[in-house]
């Protein structure tokens, strides 16, 4: 079975900067990705290649086995662009009617009614677009790149306009995406979120991927850290399969102990251990 | 459904998508409240100039048909705002169509479907150029109705003027869709109004100081741009029928820019036509959004 989306050697250059240099990045069916970066990183430029808005410099880019862009990727790729704006004259059911025309979906009421309560936005089918606030509109993008049951949905920074509730909504939805087989590649600053609900990983960098895997072993091991009676005492290089031995010797040197754990560094502190804390 | 069946659907989509959108635009208040405006002024103009020329007493045996100048030389003023008005139009539902709509991010949520950039634009060129044909002629017939109501006068071949405001808003619908394509918004109006300056008044302000290097160079520009010369066609069919001393003046035209431009005019603006949808969809389809 081809994979979701498929990048190799992926390069892309605006006249003198290089927004991507040599990319490789599959996301299988099913699977959920984060695409984490900084500003600037490329992730966006990444996004848009795949759903064919922005013509690769070089490199080769299929979805599910035809090449991004054309007609037949197109058909079963769904869209949220970062920077995006519905006209103020549709209302939330016109909308994805439009849209379901041009997806060429079937799906017809049934098919809206059900995005617009899987996004939380029911009660709005109505509402003009021009009276919804950001983060509505951001739902309604959302439901938008659901139409015509996608194969492959591409979402840039989704959550960005999104209040908490909203947020887990929208965690919630990318589990039913997955539960279902349908691939998402989630571009976000949330690393959190990204922690919480993705699959797999990839870390982009100047243009280069510089990290992938799965949440947990990209959080790299942080130490131990010991509670004794003259306080916390901390053994960095340490790992779990050492506390034991650490909490032995300690004990034979005559101190209390009170607890002991294990310390993992998040993904926000591997990020930022690649990438550096600077900010862009 | 077949693909032909399949593109026919987008067009209408895509087309009745870009009317909802021209229709909510504020210009087109502007430019129907302009219209209002020029329909009631042009009446109250006619009827004052119409009742001025009857008391004229001509002498000297020169014949000339007062009420066929008059009907003639206002018809063609009509025609002159006429097309400027659909030209203001023409340009500010086109404005946006491609860069306009990229930067403010409507168009990438169109573009990632499965239509194709070349039915995206050739709706949005046939909504333009729809909404601007219903315009002219609308706007055209009420002038003739109000000059053949104010004097009597009907000019000989109405269908004419008609046809050359329609083809020439076209032209222009055609050539801001280009400009919206390579240019930002600003740029592509200050793009187009210049063109139609350049080319009209340049032949006019050359008929006037009798100079033919400027004559030269507006009917050159007249035919690089040739929204103009079917401007210049079609007034000149209004009046071609008219005999004697008031044809000799009539043909100078309201501004001096009246000129028949031949059986190849429309042929050409047509091979125009193409040769710039072909341009604005290749620049389209390279783009990056």
């Amino acid at each position: 079975m081809a994979d979701a989306l498929h990048a190799a050697q992926l390069v892309k250059s605006y006249r003198s900067t290089r927004a991507l240099d040599g990319v490789d990045l599959r996301v299988a069916a099913g699977e959920l990705v984060g695409l984490l970066g900084p500003n600037g990183a490329g992730k966006s430029t990444l996004t848009k290649i795949a759903c064919g808005l922005v013509r690769p410099t070089s490199g080769r880019v299929e979805v599910l086995g035809r090449p991004a862009g054309s007609k037949a990727a197109r058909a079963r790729t769904g869209y949220l662009a970062e920077l995006f704006r519905f006209p103020g004259w549709a209302n939330a059911d016109e909308l994805l009617a439009l849209h379901q025309r041009l997806a060429r979906s079937d799906g017809g009421a049934a098919e809206r009614a059900a995005l617009l309560e899987h996004v939380g936005l029911q009660e709005a089918a109505e509402r003009r677009v021009e009276a919804m606030s950001k983060g509505m509109q951001q739902r309604l993008g959302i439901a938008q790149a659901l139409i015509g049951d996608p194969a492959l949905v591409l979402l840039d920074e989704p959550t960005s306009a999104l209040d908490p509730a909203g947020r887990r909504t929208v965690r919630e939805l990318l589990e039913t995406l997955r539960g279902r087989g349908v691939a998402v590649l989630l571009n976000s600053h949330l690393l959190s979120e990204v922690e919480l609900v993705c699959d797999r990983v990839v870390i982009v960098d100047h243009g280069k991927v510089i990290a992938e895997g799965k949440p947990h072993e990209l959080a790299a091991p942080g130490g131990v850290e010991v509670e004794t009676e003259h306080g916390l005492r901390r053994f960095p290089d340490a790992r779990r399969e050492d506390v034991p031995q650490i909490v032995a010797r300690l004990v034979a040197e005559g101190e209390p102990i009170y607890g002991a754990r294990v310390v993992a560094a998040t993904l926000e502190e591997t990020y930022l251990q690649l990438v550096g804390a600077g900010a862009r | 459904m077949s693909r032909a069946r399949e593109t026919a659907a987008d067009l209408g989509t895509i087309a009745g998508y870009a009317l909802r959108e021209a229709v909510r635009r504020r210009a087109l208040v502007v430019v129907v409240v302009l219209t209002l405006g020029f329909l009631a002024l042009y009446a109250y103009g006619a009827n004052e100039a119409f009742d001025e020329v009857s008391h004229f007493a001509h002498g000297g045996g020169i014949e000339i048909d007062d009420q066929v100048l008059t009907g003639s030389t206002l018809l063609g003023l009509s025609m002159f705002v006429t097309l400027f008005l659909g030209t203001v139009l023409a340009v500010f539902v086109t404005l946006n169509a491609v860069r306009g709509d990229a930067e403010r991010g409507l168009l990438q949520p169109l573009v990632v479907r499965p239509v194709g950039r070349t039915t995206l634009l050739l709706a949005r060129f046939l909504a333009a150029a729809a909404l601007c044909v219903a315009y002219v002629l609308v706007v055209y017939a009420a002038a003739v109705a109000i000059t053949g109501a104010a004097g009597g006068y009907w000019p000989d071949r109405p269908v004419a003027g008609g046809v050359a405001l329609a083809a020439a808003v076209v032209i222009v619908v055609g050539f801001a869709l280009v400009g919206t394509t390579l240019l930002s918004t600003t740029a592509n109006g200050i793009m187009i109004f210049g063109a139609g300056l350049a080319a009209g008044l340049l032949g006019q302000i050359g008929s006037a100081l009798d100079s033919s290097t400027l004559e030269q160079i507006a009917s050159i520009a007249s035919w690089v741009l040739p929204f103009e010369a079917i401007y210049q066609d079609g007034l000149h069919a209004l009046t071609a029928d008219i005999g004697g001393a008031t044809g000799v003046i009539v043909e100078l035209g309201p501004f001096g820019g009246a000129r028949d431009a031949g059986p190849l005019l429309y042929p050409y603006a047509l091979a125009y036509l193409s040769v710039a949808g072909l341009l604005a969809n290749r620049i389209f389809a390279r783009s990056d959004l």
